[in-house]
């Protein structure tokens, strides 16, 4: 009767429990599981309906080819959007990756607990949660209406703002794990801080951190609202970011979907599949990397 | 024991114990402050820029802006509270939904699946967390409104001859309204909020949860005694940077919410919210209407700002709270 089990649960088989306080349980696991449903339910229509009905548009034409003017015109061509959306988002996460790094690294190696820097990390997270459209509409105020033309560069600049909090806190995260006996090594040798911080603490961090960014640049490469705001609109390839207006695959669903036009729908669904096809190939290179650093601190 | 030479000098090593290297450190320093600085710099420069250059459509009539329910941007009439009571209104709606339905597979992740599943759910929510908003509002948009138009009109059917709520689910022709909004941010919704609230799970003792199961609790009496009144602080703050990602979805909602202005108390009517409308109207927008469509951006900046502000600090207070008791 009093068997003591260490650390599992008694019995709790509920041959003893009374109808009202099994059938709660019951309930009670069987709704939570209902949650876990709930959630898969919109994946698997997304995933299902976007590759169904893109995945007739993808041919070789489709990546090469100019996108048709005329949103009736039926037949491929994304090219454009697909060299604008790796464009500027490469040129975002260019801008805000290092910044965001050696921010992250005057958080955890230098500014510590002091109130600035705890004042700036909580910044950091409120900035995570400011929305995108708002980075649109602060590069488009400060930087299209100064030069006086929608560019791919103001695009870049508003994902970099969007990316720059992510980039700092999953940078932070993983300076953090980088056990304190290495820098006292490197201290213990004579190196100057900034030496320590270059030679040891990012070398070892480095894997955690391109994975870190690499999932920014997942999230940047599927923004709308900001590009539609500061980037304009394009048919053709424009490689050169600073030369006028440009187009990413994100803005041209958004363009497309809100037509009545077949033609243009089924544009837009093939536009979310190479959209999502991008977007997946960052998440999944980021977990790689990820996996390799879990081996790293073994 | 035999003289030896002396030793070698050892070869000159570069410790950084120079002047020019002390320079350097100075140098990386002052860098290194600056780079973080730069969130602050930026979240500045976005408030003043933007208030700046969307004064001049405010200061027309500042009460007309924030009360003003009448948005005509040819008679530069510009009243947003309409497009505040839509994001009102969705995130609610959203809310209502994702909270329970994110702490429900917290609590399925936490406390009930196995190990292995446990990686599979988890995956499913990050993954949810990775679809680009715009293809929640292609899939809205093209997919989802003809299959729950029937159903919403269906529902306004049932309820009509209830009062209350035939006012709130009136008659309807289209689902492009504010409750189609709202579930799909709720979708968007579910992976911040899961995540959260997993981690907060994540602080409950064992020991309180292993008392509960001593004094013969069920799993369900275990999570209702002892998980939920210890994570109440943090789920609340879970709660908000969910509503703070709700208010502040542009897309999404630009593609399903319809578009109307105005004020409607009826869930299946079309709407408008402030992200929304700033999407929609931008390209045809210029001089004015231009500045109060930032306008409305300044007004969500503030108020999401204020959001996640003190969901941080809720989330925080409560983590302190809950080392506090069991260190």
């Amino acid at each position: 009767m009093t068997t003591l089990h260490g650390t599992t649960p008694p019995d709790l088989s509920g041959r003893n429990l009374s109808f009202r306080r099994s059938l709660a349980d019951k309930s009670a696991t069987f709704g939570i599981g209902l949650c876990v449903l709930i959630a898969a339910l919109p994946l698997a229509l997304v995933a299902w309906q976007v590759v169904s009905r893109g995945a007739s548009t993808w041919s070789l034409d489709w990546f090469i080819e100019e996108i048709p003017r005329n949103y009736r015109t039926e037949g491929p061509g994304m090219g454009p959007a697909i060299v604008g959306t790796l464009v500027i988002t490469g040129m975002a996460a260019l801008l805000s990756i290092p910044i965001g790094v050696l921010g992250a690294v005057y958080l955890n190696e230098y500014g510590k607990n002091k109130p600035l820097a705890r004042f700036i990390r909580t910044m950091a997270d409120v900035m995570t949660g400011v929305p995108s459209i708002m980075m649109g509409l602060f590069i488009y105020v400060g930087y299209v209406t100064v030069i006086e033309e929608r560019t791919g560069f103001a695009g870049a600049l508003a994902l970099a703002c969007l990316m720059l909090p992510i980039v700092i806190r999953s940078t932070e995260e993983m300076l953090r794990l980088v056990p304190d006996e290495l820098r006292q090594a490197s201290a213990g040798l004579g190196a100057r801080k900034w030496r320590t911080v270059m030679g040891v603490v990012l070398p070892a961090a480095s894997s955690g951190i391109t994975s870190g960014s690499l999932l920014a640049v997942a999230r940047a490469a599927g923004e709308t609202a900001p590009i539609i705001v500061t980037v304009g609109l394009t048919y053709v390839y424009k490689p050169d970011l600073f030369d006028g207006a440009n187009t990413t695959l994100a803005a041209q669903i958004f363009r497309n979907a809100s037509q009545p036009f077949a033609a243009s729908q089924d544009r837009a669904w093939g536009a979310a599949l190479t959209l999502i096809a991008i977007v997946f190939l960052f998440t999944i290179l980021s977990r790689i990397v990820a996996a390799r650093f879990a081996i790293d601190r073994r | 024991m035999t003289a030896t030479a002396p030793p070698e000098a050892p070869p000159e090593v570069d410790l950084g114990g120079e002047a020019r290297s002390r320079r350097t450190d100075k140098g990386f320093t002052g860098l290194v402050a600056l780079a973080g600085l730069t969130v602050l710099i930026v979240l500045g420069l976005i408030l003043v820029t933007t208030s700046v250059q969307a004064w001049p459509a405010i200061a027309l009539d500042p009460i007309e802006f924030l009360t003003g329910t009448r948005w005509s941007p040819s008679d530069e009439v510009f009243g947003t509270f309409g497009f505040l009571y839509g994001t009102l209104v969705t995130s609610v709606i959203a809310m209502i939904v994702a909270v329970p339905v994110s702490i429900g597979i917290a609590l399925f992740i936490t406390e009930v699946a196995h190990r292995r599943a446990r990686r599979y759910i988890v995956t499913v929510v990050d993954l949810l967390a990775t679809v680009p908003s715009v293809v929640f509002g292609l899939v809205g948009s093209i997919v989802l409104i003809p299959w729950v138009t029937p159903i919403y009109q269906w529902w306004s059917g049932v309820v009509a001859p209830v009062p209350g709520l035939n006012a709130i689910f009136d008659e309807t022709n289209t689902g492009r309204n504010y409750f189609t909004a709202g579930l799909i941010l709720a979708v968007m919704c579910i992976p911040i909020i899961t995540s959260i609230s997993r981690e907060v799970f994540a602080t409950v003792p064992d020991i309180d949860k292993q008392g509960a199961y001593a004094l013969g609790a069920t799993r369900w009496e275990m999570i209702k005694g002892a998980i939920l009144p210890h994570s109440f602080g943090g789920l609340v703050g879970a709660s908000m940077l969910g509503l703070g990602r709700a208010m502040g979805e542009t897309i999404a909602v630009a593609l399903v919410i319809g578009g109307a202005i105005g004020v409607n108390t009826n869930m299946f009517a079309p709407g408008n919210t402030m992200a929304a409308v700033i999407a929609q109207q931008w390209g045809e927008s210029g001089g004015l209407h231009t500045d109060a469509l930032i306008g409305i951006g300044v007004l969500l900046f503030a108020i999401t700002v204020l959001i996640n502000f003190l969901a941080r600090v809720v989330v925080r207070r409560a983590e302190i709270q809950m080392k506090g008791a069991h260190s």
